[in-house]
């Protein structure tokens, strides 16, 4: 059976910090942040605001964007890895106030690599469940607020993509999955914080590990990176992204970015990326999908247009 | 066992990527000395890779390999046939 993507959505908070703002609480300059991430500002919750509050406006959106009922959905997918409860997770909150009923509704406490392993996941279960809504929701600055380290790298928000049988926008062609736990010290958060990142580990892991993911979905259904019209990939740092263009030989212009605007959402960010990719460029032919993060864990996942 | 000669190749890359001369201690680390950002480490691990015609894996890509030139040389030196 084949799985297709029809719609994104996405919810950012509407509160705007900018770098400026950060800056002499790190003890850097803005024009310093932006060298390092690319990042210009970022979007950060209200107190009240919850992940699940976000994953809820994502869904929404991207239910309208569809044109489809949250009745009709068969299953609910959220990721989250800056959830503020241990258990239930979030995905419970936000299946009951889809109105979900019974409907299953799957954590991925994942972090960065959630929505990409739940779209991997999605594009299995349609097969048994029907129309699959995955979101990913992240409130970090709860995480990394106080933290001058890593408070300038990350943001909030949330992303959300409707998977279905049905013949759709997008047809799902492949996806592949990794995790190595051995790096699992390298960028983690245990609850009372602060987020430990081992900053140098995980760009030289991710430098070559989200490349080899994309080369090897591709060369499984003989795709070449120069047919792809658009590599939509975990928004983590820009100068991450140069560097995946590089590796594959594309013009960056072929990997969508938004980190500038948005920080690093985590898991959502792939969502919001395709989101705001779907909304502006939507060329036609393959679209990648890839994510590294906390784990670690990876992959990469292509679509097609539907003629 | 330290090589002058691969020591001195491996000078030169890191000047190469660095765009800076490189320390004078081959102990001192190119990180911590500000010479190296987290993004020029991959660049240098690709131009050792292309410089010696070896292949560093995924597992052994960690910084405490390749933060300074002597450990580079004993990298170098463990994995040379």
């Amino acid at each position: 059976m084949s799985a297709y993507l029809h719609a994104f959505g996405a919810y950012l908070p509407e509160r705007v910090v900018a770098n400026a703002e950060l800056a002499e609480r790190v003890g850097k300059t803005s024009e310093w942040i932006e060298s390092v991430s690319g990042i210009q500002e970022r979007r950060w919750a209200e107190a009240e605001q919850t992940v699940a509050d976000m994953g809820v406006a994502a869904a929404e959106n991207c239910l309208r964007k569809a044109g489809v009922s949250s009745n009709t959905l068969g299953m609910l997918i959220v990721a989250s890895g800056s959830a503020a409860r241990g258990f239930p997770g979030p995905a419970a909150e936000v299946a009951d106030r889809l109105c979900l009923g019974s409907t299953p509704a799957l954590d991925l406490p994942m972090a960065s690599a959630g929505s990409l392993f739940g779209l991997a996941l999605a594009m299995r279960l349609v097969e048994t469940h029907g129309d699959v809504l995955v979101v990913a929701s992240e409130k970090m600055s709860a995480l990394v607020e106080s933290d001058p380290n890593t408070a300038i790298l990350f943001g909030d928000g949330a992303g959300a993509a409707l998977v279905s049988a049905r013949p759709g926008r997008w047809r799902m062609l492949d996806a592949v999955l990794h995790t190595d736990g051995q790096y699992r010290a390298d960028l983690a958060f245990d609850g009372a914080g602060p987020l430990r990142m081992n900053g140098l580990t995980v760009i030289m892991q991710a430098t070559r590990k989200i490349p080899a993911a994309i080369l090897e979905v591709l060369g499984r259904r003989n795709i070449s990176v120069q047919q792809v019209s658009a590599f939509l990939l975990h928004q983590a740092n820009l100068n991450l992204l140069a560097r995946v263009a590089k590796s594959l030989g594309v013009g960056p212009e072929k990997v969508f970015a938004n980190v500038q605007r948005y920080g690093n959402t985590s898991s959502a960010s792939m969502l919001i990326a395709a989101s705001e990719w779907s909304e502006t460029k939507s060329d036609r032919g393959p679209i990648v999908f890839s994510a590294f993060g906390a784990g670690f864990h990876w992959g990469g996942l292509v679509a097609d247009s539907e003629a | 066992m330290p090589d002058s000669s691969r020591r001195e190749r491996l000078r030169q890359l890191v000047q190469e990527i660095a765009g800076k001369p490189a320390p004078e201690d081959d102990r001192e680390s190119l990180f911590e000395s500000g010479l190296l950002d987290s993004f020029a480490l991959p660049d240098l691990v690709s131009a050792i890779e292309k410089e010696f015609a070896t292949k560093v894996p995924d597992s052994d890509l960690s910084p405490r390999k390749f933060d300074s030139i002597a450990r580079m040389d004993a990298y170098l030196a463990e994995h040379s046939a």
